[in-house]
């Protein structure tokens, strides 16, 4: 059952959970930039978890379906139309063949997760379904969709009743201004006592260079360096390291100037110092993150982590019991 | 050498095993990846080697940070008594250095390099002391390379020339990047070499071009059927100048699939070569070129 592309949005893929394991050859994990919305659209219309959906940023694209279906849209306030009439995000509803799915203008968030029962069913690479355009690899032809495309869909096991839905409380928004909370580390010792307190003071705002690598972070004082003699191999710059790995979620600050943090496309390495990394659980946020949207980040212990983590870990438990 | 530990939020360890880069520090990175590798630690999802430093991606689901901190410092201290030899391989790349593509590139870009009036390879060639961009291509195409890490992108390999640090070539990047570099373009920034495996953003001077894919999603190359990766950090590069006749007829073999790399199994002991680097360096382009 295809799936017909009429508009494609501003920058529509299809990602699943993405493909661990190759990150040591400079293959980032990708997969849907807020995990969680992707996980919950699959529950409502009874797909494995990690099956794949497609994943649009600020603009939805404009979908001919030519066999009946049930979609979820989750993610950013993104309201999904049939014909023309509203639909509820984070809840099931059916599409009948020959019917359109298109989409309002954003209300909220950044990106929306859609899925369809039976998940989209591009060939995988490297065990995985999700785009990752820069190698090229993955998804539709390793790109984003275009107008004119045909999206393959699995076959769907169960038919899935409409109308199933995740309680509000059950979703979760980025607020204003969206707290990022961080582990400081790895080279946070390369900047003075006084630019590492203001870094947490500073209020940030998203920049317009925000995609699916990173999100670069503006408006912040520049952070002072503590002076040090250029080890063999780092470059001149006082920002700069001998190139090494970056963690998914890391902050670099090239020149101490502009926060860049890490998301699921992630560079694997180089040559910038990070003076933390946003802890697991914040990292679905960011990717509902607008540009302009003011930040703050706040320092946490590393048990503050894995509490935050496990807190998010039972809101899915949560429902996962309501929905299978 | 004792190696500094931070977390990178709660999924990551990142080791440095030193701030600068040397070969020691390369290979006991190397080594203690092996080592954790090995060790099949439950919970340790990826495991990066970097140049001068690695990073172990866990889920602390199944093993709490502490925990793999311990684990990874008892293999530090094996790592540390392991004898420093590496059954590896030695890889021809064949260089088209000063080529049109990327002196294309490069002069659309002038306004963000460092010498507008020079190309990449006059600058780098001025900046080492050398007499001639002729003299500077022997060098950098003279003794071999080790990958020393892969990453930034899709299967793009670090190299670190295997000299004597006195002889080691340095550049600055850009001072400000590139939003385009040929694909296949080799590179230079730092003390390390790469070879650019796509099209893209980059900050690093740019030499030359090889007619060899490194990287190819499609696994249609000859060579990537079986992965689409060419290069592993360990693996030994000896790049040789070619011209513009033979990168064409390179270019004709990779698309006919006929192109074969040359590539040798070696054995590099750390110990051997610290003791005796041309020597060293001679033998490994001998079992390069023995038939």
């Amino acid at each position: 059952m295809p799936i017909d592309v009429l508009s494609a949005g501003l920058s529509t893929t299809v990602q699943d959970l993405g493909r661990p394991g190759y990150y040591h050859l400079g293959i980032p994990i990708g997969g849907a930039m807020d995990r969680y919305a992707l996980r919950a659209a699959n529950l409502l219309v009874g797909n494995p978890e990690d099956a794949a959906c497609l994943e649009a940023v600020f603009l939805g694209p404009e979908l001919a379906f030519s066999e009946d279906a049930v979609v979820a849209v989750t993610g950013a306030e993104l309201p999904p139309k049939v014909d023309g009439e509203t639909r509820e995000t984070w809840t099931s509803f059916r599409i009948r063949a020959g019917q359109v799915l298109s989409f309002d203008y954003i209300r909220d968030g950044a990106r929306s997760c859609i899925a369809v029962a039976g998940g989209i069913d591009t060939p995988p690479a490297l065990g995985s379904r999700s785009t990752y355009a820069i190698g090229a690899l993955g998804g539709f032809e390793g790109r984003a969709i275009q107008s004119g495309d045909r999206l393959p869909v699995g076959r769907a096991d169960v038919s899935v009743a409409e109308g199933r839905t995740v309680s509000e409380k059950m979703r979760r928004n980025s607020g204003s201004p969206c707290e990022l909370r961080v582990v400081t580390g790895l080279y946070w010792h390369r900047i003075t006592e006084e630019a590492g307190g203001q870094f947490f003071e500073d209020t940030w705002k998203v920049a317009s260079e925000a995609d699916r690598m990173g999100y670069r972070f503006q408006g912040g004082r520049p952070l002072e360096f503590v002076d040090r003699e250029p080890p063999f191999g780092a470059g001149s710059d006082p920002s700069n390291i001998t190139d090494a790995c970056y963690p998914y979620g890391s902050i670099q600050v090239p020149g101490g100037t502009e926060p860049i943090v890490l998301h699921r496309d992630a560079v694997s390495g180089g040559g910038y110092f990070m003076i933390g990394t946003v802890i697991s659980a914040d990292m679905d946020l960011i990717g509902q993150l607008q540009p302009h949207t003011d930040t703050r980040f706040l320092q946490v212990d590393m048990e503050t982590a894995l509490a935050a983590r496990q807190e998010r870990a039972s809101m899915l438990d949560a429902i996962r019991q309501r929905l299978s | 050498m004792s190696s500094r530990y931070s977390f990178g939020g709660d999924e990551h360890v990142f080791v440095e095993v030193s701030e600068e880069m040397s070969l020691e520090a390369f290979f006991k990175a190397l080594s203690m990846t092996n080592a954790v590798r090995d060790a099949e630690i439950s919970g340790v999802t990826e495991i990066c080697p970097a140049n001068a430093s690695f990073q172990i991606k866990f889920d602390p689901d199944v093993i709490r940070p502490d925990d793999l901190l311990t684990e990874l410092r008892r293999l530090e201290d094996i790592a540390d008594r392991a004898e420093a030899t590496l059954d590896t391989r030695i890889v021809e790349i064949p260089v088209y250095y000063r080529d049109p593509w990327t002196h294309e590139t490069l002069m659309r870009f002038r306004e963000r390099h460092q010498d507008p009036e020079s190309t990449d390879i006059e600058f780098a060639a001025r900046i080492n002391g050398y007499s001639s961009v002729d003299d500077f291509i022997a060098a950098h195409s003279g003794a071999p390379w080790f990958v020393s890490m892969v990453g930034f992108v899709s299967g793009l390999p670090f190299l670190y020339q295997m000299v004597d640090r006195a002889r080691q070539i340095q550049v600055p990047k850009y001072l400000r990047p590139r939003t385009d570099t040929p694909r296949l373009t080799v590179g230079y920034g730092g003390c390390f070499s790469c070879i650019y495996s796509v099209r893209g953003a980059g900050g690093y001077q740019m030499f030359g071009i090889t007619p060899m894919p490194i990287y190819d999603p499609d696994q249609e190359t000859s060579y990537l059927r079986e992965f689409m990766v060419f290069f592993r950090p360990g693996d030994i590069v000896k790049w040789r100048q070619i011209d513009r006749d033979e990168y064409d007829g390179c270019t004709a073999d990779v698309q006919a699939g006929r192109y074969t790399p040359r590539i040798r199994d070696v054995v590099f002991s750390l110990e051997d070569f610290n003791r005796d680097i041309d020597g060293t360096n001679a033998r490994l382009e001998e079992t390069l070129y023995a038939d």
